[in-house]
């Protein structure tokens, strides 16, 4: 069992929650993540880390509560525990001091994971320019922790409620002509689907070397089911072992964005199901 | 002993077929006390039986069918687990008529001893009665061996060593032990109430298991021997990547590994859905591409799952069809549909990214391949698209590389299985064993049982020398 120790909610269905799991706080990497099971009728679920500490043994993560599982995850509190945590899994980031500047870019509860990626990156020397955005002013996490980690921040939101109204790829746009395609080494994007698909789109045509960290389905997450598969460079990839992170130029979002929506009516029939039981009681939502 | 019965071979009651395509309840089911002692006073009781040579793990087969005749249940079972850890697991997945039947002297005029259903029942009988006996353990050596894998070859490593007085942990990467036998084989032809009981056994005697446990990531090999101070370790970690056809249209929604579709159906009870929250697609028409025991088993899934139609499409024949025969016999009883010397050109799909159908085209057997096997070839025009929902690819798998990726010292072949002694398992790295589908490519259970006894020989023998 695995103990949640602290729970913090960070906008409307967001949450952060650190797990006591040491062997993987011992073991993690920027750019690995785990899987986890509520409890025995529960899934398998991929969560990205949005931290580690290994000293206290603790992992940090930051979902949005989306589906039955993740609304379940969020309706646990201090103290409770999950079944089953498994990690760190995937290959971690390939962290390097570049000759250039690096851009990481997150949108919505994808700054999660690409903080500790800017850390990283920044910890060996690189000037990072990190871009990070949101739909709105609430929506928006982790902006003082990605400022701390940062050489420039520039923050959006789709409506303007906050920072600079657009969508980040606007910004990401305006850094790499500011800075000269040449200058940029690296693009790190994470977020929603669309996000990290118009990202690779922003970066094609100056050729700037874009790594997306995709989110597939998976189930084993070892390797053993195929589940996660991906196209990437018209060669299929297991996203679980030989990702999760990928060149975006290369990435067909078309295929991920539909075997994404695989069990879309499976889900939804879940979630009716949950909500009916009336276990949405946002029981620690507060 | 008195003159052996002229008695026909006992056949084992069977759910009816219609019924149990529909359901997950296990398919045969087991010999009364009666049968058991009429079959196994079958048995000639050999001077030198041939039978055992047939057993990858040399089960005392004349002597624990001796057991039953007398209707000494518990000590026919204590005789089988004198060799074989997970009788009631082998009773009911060996290839018995490849193996132990295949050799009994019986086989040669009439029916050979069903040594695989005395077998289970002697197991089953133990378990049931709740009379199984923990054996005695050779004194503490304090030595500590870890075993990657809870599958059949871990857990029968794990069982030897314990036996000889070592300090066993498991480390199995999924949430529950036993590997193939929880993930792969399905709930009607291995009840996983009986795997459970095996594991428990394995506990009762002191073997430590881990779960959630990824060894190459959560842990490598060589902290395990360095800072966590194991003496030695086997790696049973099993096949992994499964193989794709490498035609048009493999990742659209619908189209499963077999190791996906069977994981989601068996370990994560999709069967369930939505009382378990892992789904799966309930395909109105299912294809099973493959011809083995794991395309049998996907087949039969599907129809539990609902299929109208289940239908395997293999490109050799049926005499070449690697499935073991009764597989094959239960799946057609049940209304899977075999497409024989047919192959998949390519899938096809609509405008959702579903599977829609998926053109095949006729094969004719031509001249015989290195298998042996005659090589199957198309008939140029003979291309047709079979009407399906769900494609279940059922081809094979290639040995999980994580563990070799993560330790440099272990030599891998070609193909990426690890390089293991064939008598004991030693592989490159001092200290490090290895057995099962990690080392062949994708087998048996009873073969990988096999490599994990010898790996517990020399791993003891091993330990002495330290």
């Amino acid at each position: 069992m695995f103990e949640i120790v602290s729970k913090e909610k960070l906008g409307p269905a967001v949450f952060r929650m650190d797990i006591a799991a040491p062997d993987i706080a011992r073991k993690h990497q920027a750019g690995n993540f785990i899987m986890l099971r509520i409890n025995e009728e529960g899934e398998r679920i991929p969560l990205t880390v949005a931290d580690k500490d290994a000293e206290k043994g603790t992992v940090t993560l930051v979902f949005q509560a989306v589906g039955k599982t993740s609304a379940e995850l969020a309706e646990l509190c201090e103290g409770d525990s999950l079944l089953d945590f498994v990690g760190p899994l995937g290959k971690p980031t390939h962290i390097e001091k570049f000759n250039g500047v690096v851009v990481c870019v997150g949108g919505g509860i994808g700054v999660a994971p690409v903080h500790p990626i800017a850390c990283a990156l920044k910890d060996i020397g690189n000037r990072v320019i990190s871009i990070i955005g949101a739909r709105s002013k609430e929506l928006l996490i982790m902006e003082e922790e990605m400022k701390a980690t940062s050489d420039e921040l520039i923050v959006c939101t789709d409506d303007g409620s906050y920072g600079k109204q657009g969508f980040v790829t606007e910004a990401l746009d305006e850094v790499i002509r500011r800075e000269g395609k040449e200058n940029v080494a690296l693009v790190v994007a994470i977020g929603p689907v669309p996000m990290m698909r118009f990202c690779a789109k922003t970066t094609e045509p100056y050729g700037v070397h874009t790594e997306v960290s995709l989110n597939p389905i998976m189930v084993d997450a070892t390797g053993m089911c195929g589940a996660c598969r991906v196209t990437v460079g018209g060669e299929t990839k297991f996203a679980c072992v030989d990702g999760p992170e990928f060149d975006g130029h290369k990435v067909d979002f078309d295929e991920l964005t539909k075997r994404l929506a695989m069990y879309k009516e499976s889900e939804a029939r879940a979630m009716k199901i949950y909500e009916e039981a009336s276990h949405g009681g946002k029981r620690c939502w507060e | 002993m008195a003159p052996r019965e002229k008695t026909p071979r006992q056949p084992m009651p069977e759910q009816e077929p219609k019924v149990r395509a529909r359901n997950f309840d296990e398919v045969p089911l087991g010999y009364s006390h009666e049968t058991a002692i009429k079959e196994a006073k079958r048995c000639l009781q050999c001077k030198k039986p041939k039978c055992r040579q047939g057993c990858p793990v040399e089960v005392l087969i004349p002597q624990f069918i001796g057991k039953i005749a007398e209707g000494d249940f518990a000590g026919a079972a204590k005789t089988l687990k004198e060799k074989n850890s997970l009788p009631a697991v082998c009773g009911r997945v060996c290839p018995q008529e490849t193996q132990c039947e295949e050799l009994c002297i019986l086989g040669k005029k009439e029916e050979p001893v069903a040594i695989g259903r005395l077998e289970r029942f002697a197991a089953d009988w133990e378990r049931n009665e709740g009379k199984v006996e923990i054996p005695e353990l050779a004194p503490a050596t304090g030595k500590k061996v870890a075993v990657i894998g809870a599958g059949p070859a871990g857990l029968t490593v794990a069982g030897d060593l314990i036996k000889m007085g070592h300090e066993v942990t498991i480390f199995e990467a999924l949430h529950k032990p036993g590997g193939v036998l929880v993930y792969g084989i399905p709930e009607f032809r291995l009840p996983k109430a009986i795997v459970q009981a095996e594991v428990e056994y394995l506990k009762s005697m002191g073997v430590k298991i881990q779960v959630n446990a990824v060894i190459g990531k959560t842990r490598t090999l060589q902290e395990l021997m360095e800072e966590d101070g194991f003496d030695a370790v086997f790696v049973g970690s099993g096949a992994g990547l499964p193989t794709f056809m490498g035609i048009d249209g493999e990742n659209l929604n619908g189209v499963y590994s077999a190791n996906e579709y069977l994981t989601r159906s068996n370990l994560m009870k999709a069967y369930l859905f939505p009382e378990y929250d892992t789904p799966v697609a309930r395909g109105k028409r299912v294809a099973t591409l493959g011809g083995g025991n794991v395309a049998m088993d996907s087949a039969r899934t599907a129809l539990r799952l609902g299929a109208e139609a289940s239908i395997c499409v293999y490109r050799r024949g049926r005499e070449e069809m690697p499935a073991r025969s009764e597989e094959i016999h239960h799946a057609e009883e049940e209304g899977v549909q075999l497409n024989l010397l047919t192959n998949p050109i390519r899938i096809i799909g609509d405008e959702m990214g579903r599977v829609s159908g998926m053109e095949c085209i006729q094969m004719e057997l031509g001249e015989p391949d290195d298998s042996g096997r005659r090589r199957p070839q198309p008939i140029k025009g003979s291309e047709f698209v079979l009407e399906v929902d769900t494609v279940v690819i059922a081809i094979g798998n290639s040995p999980n590389p994580l563990i070799p990726a993560t330790t440099p010292a272990i030599e891998t072949s070609k193909w990426g299985t690890i390089i293991a002694d064939e008598e004991t398992g030693k592989t490159t790295m001092e200290g490090v064993y290895a057995g099962g589908d990690v080392v062949t490519g994708a087998a048996t259970v009873i073969l990988a049982m096999g490599a994990g006894r010898k790996a517990a020989t020399a791993i003891d023998e091993y330990l002495k020398g330290k």
